[in-house]
């Protein structure tokens, strides 16, 4: 008799494979925009999820599992993984495991197709990377390779649109019945004798060219020359600078121009009144003034995608290993920190690659201090401000605050270094996958991702903080005497004034101490809090402008130094504060941070404000 | 395993450019260093098959980058020394 429920075909399917294999390109041409990103339960992995249709139109869901070599997990990705394929999850086991290999790189990648065939789940092997694969005239014989591993197998190509028609196609056949077997750690004779098994099945199956099959070498003998190698990489990073700042700078003129627009559209059509002002000055006025980054923001995360995929980022990272182990860190540490200036929260999420602990913990730590976007309103405004017709020096000082970021985290992770009693080895055994470029799908969908993300956090805290404040400064103070003006004598203007007397050694007055308070949630908002605080009329450009006046006129040359060193330093972001208690399950290391960032910003602007006094007179 | 030809050298100390076959994995005794032999022999750092340093950092040649099969990894002498290797 046959059991329908058997054999029917799947409707709940996992990738899996080694990373590099070209797993995600595969799963975002599988589910196209149907996806759904969140997070395991208890645990600080992306889950991602998403629907893929079937040659014959049926909906499958797909379960895309964190990249691992080996079910012996050395991070917690590897974990993860293991765990879900092991039936050690809250996951259910999926109907089928779909076993991402990289067609141009078998022998690496068969060796946790034979571990995987032994939990005895219904399973397909998929060769992917076939059109490279020919390209270099490597031959697998399929059906052989099927017979050897007794799975089936299918051959398709991430990068092109049908290049998973023939998967689409197998998923609407049934599963195979099965037993699922428990999974024992295996020591390192049977891994051995996998190995064994792997030369041997990789010997029947492939066949490859004798020549020297990859360009890769050689440009590697460019990219990682200890000279050239570092030229390369400064000038990769001084272009990205430079597009952030002036393309983006660019494009932020046209999301300039449509908010004042909007405003004057708002103010011709409608009656005077708080609700106007609330729209024209708080939403507009305030959200518009975060909303105008998000170009170079997009920018930015274009480049370090881009870079990511193409493979080089793994091969500036064995360059600066050297350097950074002087602080007490290893190249490892260089993707997060270097995503860390796009933002905190995803360079944070991309330590979870580091297995070494103290590593991670050290880079989890600094990460806050590399200049994140969401700096560059705040910075462009004082610097802006500062040197009103003089674009070179403000281009010096601005770069010279991205390296005190820089320094500031190395010092940090040099006296964590010395402080730490624990001297264990910390490995590096990164893989440096082939040069690529990259998949334009998979670059748009990241994009389109960070992007929904930054305004996410514009619609709802940014947004939320910016009525907030502008509520505050427009309610009168009960307490308030009647000289003044009209902030004085807010509620805004009271918490100023009592705020003053922690920040007035440091130069700030009561207004930029009163715009610090939301900055601290989110430190986009101290650019349009200031301008609420100095009750700046007019649209979102004019705005910038007359705020800018202000603050070249009011306040002295010690103030506005003091004030870029507590945004250097300060932690002025809820969500990172969030990520890195979630990341670290720890609500000690999160105080430690915001502890040791706080202290850090004081000191530094009490130093700068107390010394330029002494200067200037 | 003992009884190997005097031949080899420990992977840290192969030059660069110089291909060589691997002859033995070692098995340290510290449990750390084990779980990342483990590692290596996982990635195809097993007996017979050839490998190449490509690249090193600088100062003191560390770290290494090694090309073995269709891939480079980057790995510390630390870990390189437990694998025993025969330049061709």
């Amino acid at each position: 008799m046959i059991d329908p429920e058997v054999l029917a075909p799947p409707v709940r399917i996992a990738l899996m494979g080694n990373p590099n294999c070209g797993k995600t390109a595969l799963y975002n041409l599988l589910t196209g925009s149907r996806q759904k990103v969140a997070n395991y339960a208890g645990v600080t992995v992306e889950r991602k999820e998403g629907t893929l249709h079937t040659t014959s139109g049926r909906r499958v869901s797909v379960l895309d599992l964190p990249g691992a070599y080996s079910l012996n997990a050395l991070s917690n990705d590897e974990a993860l993984t293991r765990d879900v394929v092991t039936g050690h999850s809250r996951e259910s086991l999926p109907d089928l495991l779909v076993c991402v290999t990289d067609a141009t790189n078998l022998r690496l990648h068969l060796r946790m197709v034979l571990e995987l065939r032994r939990l005895g789940l219904p399973m397909v092997v998929v060769l992917n990377k076939m059109d490279r694969a020919e390209k270099l005239g490597i031959r697998i014989d399929q059906e052989l390779l099927s017979k050897e591993l007794a799975v089936p197998v299918v051959g398709t190509v991430g990068v092109h649109a049908h290049g998973a028609d023939h998967l689409r196609t197998f998923l609407d056949l049934p599963v195979t019945p099965s037993v699922h077997r428990p999974w024992t750690a295996p020591g390192l004779e049977q891994v051995l004798a996998t190995q064994q098994d792997v030369q041997r099945i990789y010997k029947r199956v492939v066949t490859e060219p004798q020549v020297d099959r990859d360009p890769s070498d050689r440009i590697d003998k460019v990219m990682m020359h200890p000279v050239w190698g570092f030229a390369i990489l400064a000038v990769v990073l001084f272009l990205t600078f430079v597009a952030v700042f002036s393309v983006g700078g660019w494009l932020t003129g046209f999301i300039e121009d449509g908010m004042d627009l909007l405003a004057a559209l708002i103010e011709g059509h409608m009656a005077e009144g708080s609700f106007r002002d609330l729209l024209v000055e708080g939403v507009i006025g305030g959200v518009g003034s975060v909303l105008v980054f998000l170009p170079q923001i997009l920018i930015l995360f274009l480049f370090i995608l881009g870079l990511e995929a193409s493979g080089y980022l793994p091969r500036a990272a064995f360059l600066l290993d050297r350097p950074m182990s002087k602080a007490g860190l290893s190249g490892r540490s260089f993707i997060p920190l270097l995503s860390s200036f796009a933002c905190a929260i995803p360079g944070i999420m991309a330590t979870r690659t580091i297995g070494n602990w103290r590593d991670r913990l050290t880079t989890i730590l600094i990460a806050p201090l590399m200049a994140c976007s969401a700096r560059i309103p705040v910075y462009t405004l004082l610097i802006a401000a500062m040197f009103p017709s003089d674009p070179v020096s403000g281009a010096l000082v601005m770069v010279g605050l991205y390296v005190l970021g820089i320094v500031a985290a190395m010092t940090v992770a040099w006296v964590i270094k010395r402080t730490d009693r624990d001297k264990s080895h910390a490995p590096l055994l990164m893989e440096l996958p082939p040069y690529q470029w990259p998949d334009l799908r998979s670059l748009v969908i990241g994009i389109y991702e960070r992007g929904m993300i930054f305004l996410k956090r514009v619609g709802t805290v940014i947004m939320a903080l910016t009525i907030v404040m502008w509520a505050l400064s427009s309610t009168p103070s009960p307490w308030a005497t009647a000289t003044g003006t009209p902030m004085e004598q807010s509620l805004a203007g009271e918490l100023g004034h009592a705020l003053e007397y922690v920040f007035a050694p440091i130069g700030f007055n009561a207004e930029i101490s009163v715009a610090l308070v939301p900055g601290m949630a989110a430190r986009e908002v101290v650019v349009s809090s200031l301008g609420m605080v100095y009750a700046v009329e007019g649209d979102d450009a004019e705005m910038g402008a007359q705020l800018r006046e202000r603050i070249t006129r009011d306040w002295s040359t010690g103030t506005k130094l003091s004030l870029l060193m507590w945004l250097v330093f300060a932690p002025q972001c809820l969500s990172t504060f969030v990520v890195v208690k979630r990341e670290t399950g720890s609500w000690r290391t999160m105080w430690i941070m915001g502890g040791y960032l706080f202290g850090l910003a004081y000191l530094a602007s009490l130093i700068t404000y107390q010394l330029t006094i002494a200067i200037t007179g | 395993m003992s009884g190997e030809s005097g031949s080899t050298i420990k992977l840290n100390e192969l030059p660069n450019d110089q291909w060589a076959r691997v002859v033995e994995v070692e098995v340290p005794t510290d449990s750390a260093d084990r779980e990342l032999v483990l590692r290596l022999v996982e990635l195809g750092f097993v007996p017979d098959e050839l490998l190449c340093i490509v690249a090193v950092g600088l100062p003191g040649r560390e770290p290494l980058a090694v090309r073995l099969g269709g891939t480079t990894f980057a790995l510390r002498r630390h870990e390189a020394s437990f694998i025993r290797v025969s330049p061709r």
